[in-house]
């Protein structure tokens, strides 16, 4: 059996996005994307988590009966979120104490839950992992955009507090784009999450229409098209 | 041959979008000018800086969603929406302010929604909200009442103010020259009883008298309003009814820690509310029960929010929560039509 990894690879970035498209995960994307580290945190951590569930559900699939697969799926998963939060507590002290509650919440995001059922568990591992990064890459990346947007809007600066993931280094990453700004409360607070996330989806389906335009126009129209046939379906 | 007998009146007048807005704005008259002679020429430099901004995001947003330009901006339904913002804004709040707040009517809870006639809020309380939460300084910086400081028209001419709103110099005379809002007071008035903080701010001893005099203006023109019939009754008498008798009931039981009905029904927002929010034929409730009920609702959450809340005013969350409840209410209130013996109420009705 091929696997159409391109396939894959668009699903997971744009098509089937889990924050865009699916709406999965809404809970931390909306809660912890006041600034761009504590979105790439989660990112990173989700993404991980992703890859790792996909692999174990995979490799698993055969064996798990159909009836209690989501329970184990759970376990699976929480074990996962365990390992990770037991990593950040060691090695990023100060964001696992940002992020909080969310970092143990990753067993309930949908998005991670849903790709162990709707994907891992038909399919092989390869593809599965692909499809765990993928997916994860697609959420990250979301989570990025909405954070940088609601960072820069509520403080004027952006990559502040890098250090937090990159160590002493990444402290001077730190870009302020408007000096002096008076900072703008509504997009820290969470009413700016729900707009950003909303005019995002607005401008993928935006451009997805767009795209959708220009194949119409440059596909050959049908010349003729088959005459109608008429089908009986009642009585 | 038509054989049906009409009785008078044979000659109508379209009621248009344009001509009800025009007479709104005709009704807001007295209260901007109450607040002219209270509170200095900032009102007015708001008023028009609002408008101004309001036309140009009201074009750009129709150019961009293809509607006819001249057909919409010729109601007047965006000035509106830039007058209600403006005298809610404090009169010396900064240029950027007022602009932001009509960016966010105009844009975001107006035309995001569908423009005109489909906002299921109230594009001038949507945007009241998102400054308070946003910038509390600038927000609650009122300047005190001209009774107060006595000499105020000589302190702010209107070159000064035009420059406080807009220039970049920091106002000498902010210090001296704002301060709480009576509703403020009260607000936070730390430990003492109400009758004591009366005695003590000077707002409330000396200053309330402007407060009582503006919400008179829009009382004025709410009655007018309701003599041309542009409103009803509904909605107003319902939520002025409800928290004055919420907070008589209240005040009657203790007078020391709740203020007096007198206080809520005059000061803050509660007269412009009544008359001029409230009764968006867009957002609120439908028929005239609805309206009731709509109404009351909006008295009481004022009430809660101005008691309890963290916000000295509450009336843009109030209003928009009940704007969230609307369709309900509309589910439960539809007046009976002709020829059903009972009225329908909510989905399963069958009659």
């Amino acid at each position: 059996m091929s696997v159409d990894y391109r396939k894959i690879t668009l699903d997971g970035l744009w098509h089937n996005n889990p924050a865009l498209v699916q709406l999965l995960g809404l809970c931390p994307l909306l809660a912890v994307t006041a600034s761009v580290v504590n979105a790439l945190g989660l990112g990173l951590a989700s993404t991980i988590v992703l890859v790792c569930s996909n692999l174990t559900v995979s490799i698993f699939r055969k064996l798990v009966p159909e009836t209690v697969r989501l329970p184990i799926f759970v376990m699976i998963i929480a074990s996962f979120v365990t390992a990770i939060e037991l990593l950040m507590q060691a090695f990023t002290y100060e964001l696992y104490l940002i992020l909080g509650i969310f970092i143990p919440l990753i067993v309930t995001n949908c998005a991670i839950m849903g790709r162990a059922d709707a994907f891992a568990v038909k399919n092989p591992v390869r593809a599965s992992v692909v499809d765990g990064l993928m997916m994860g890459i697609g959420f990250s990346v979301v989570l990025v955009l909405l954070g940088g947007m609601r960072e820069l809007l509520g403080t004027g600066a952006l990559f502040a507090n890098m250090h937090l993931l990159f160590g002493e280094a990444a402290r001077s990453w730190q870009l302020v784009i408007f000096d002096d700004y008076r900072g703008f409360l509504f997009a820290i607070l969470p009413p700016g999450a729900f707009v950003g996330l909303g005019l995002m989806i607005a401008l993928k389906n935006v451009i997805d229409a767009r795209l959708e335009e220009k194949r119409k126009a440059s596909a050959p129209k049908p010349e003729d098209a088959p005459p109608s046939k008429r089908v009986r379906v009642t009585g | 041959m038509s054989l049906i007998r009409m009785s008078s009146p044979h000659v109508y007048k379209a009621n248009s979008t344009a001509n009800v807005m025009r007479l709104v704005m005709l009704a807001m008259l007295p209260g901007i000018l109450a607040m002219t002679l209270f509170f200095g020429w900032g009102t007015l430099i708001q008023i028009a800086w609002a408008a101004l901004l309001a036309l140009g995001f009201e074009a750009a947003m129709l150019k961009l969603r293809k509607r006819p330009l001249g057909f919409y901006l010729g109601d007047y339904s965006a000035i509106v929406t830039a007058m209600l913002i403006a005298v809610a804004l404090p009169p010396l709040a900064p240029w950027w302010l007022t602009g932001v707040g009509v960016f966010v009517a105009i844009v975001i809870a107006k035309h995001l929604y569908g423009g005109l006639g489909q906002n299921p809020f109230n594009p001038a309380m949507v945007a009241y909200a998102l400054l308070l939460i946003s910038f509390p300084v600038e927000m609650t910086r009122w300047n005190l009442p001209f009774v107060l400081t006595g000499e105020g028209w000589s302190i702010a001419p209107f070159f000064d103010t035009l420059g406080v709103i807009f220039g970049g110099a920091e106002p000498v005379f902010f210090d001296q020259f704002t301060g709480a809002t009576p509703l403020d007071e009260i607000r936070h008035r730390g430990g003492l009883t109400t009758e004591e903080a009366w005695r003590q701010s000077e707002v409330l001893a000396q200053g309330i008298g402007a407060w009582h005099a503006v919400s008179a203006a829009w009382l004025m023109g709410g009655i007018f309003l309701l003599y041309r019939k542009v409103i009803t009754w509904h909605a107003p008498v319902a939520m002025l009814v409800t928290l004055g008798l919420i907070s008589s009931m209240f005040f009657g039981f203790d007078p020391d820690n709740y203020a007096d009905p007198l206080f809520h029904l005059t000061t803050g927002a509660t007269m412009l509310a009544a008359f001029f929010i409230i009764t968006d034929p867009v957002s609120s409730a439908t028929s005239n029960r609805g309206r009731l009920v709509f109404g009351a609702c909006i008295g009481l959450l004022v009430f809660i929010i101005r008691t309890w809340g963290n916000y000295p005013d509450g009336f843009a969350f109030a209003v928009l929560l009940m704007n969230l409840a609307a369709p309900f209410i509309d589910l439960y209130t539809q007046p009976r039509s002709y020829g059903h013996s009972r009225a329908n109420k909510g989905r399963g009705g069958n009659s």
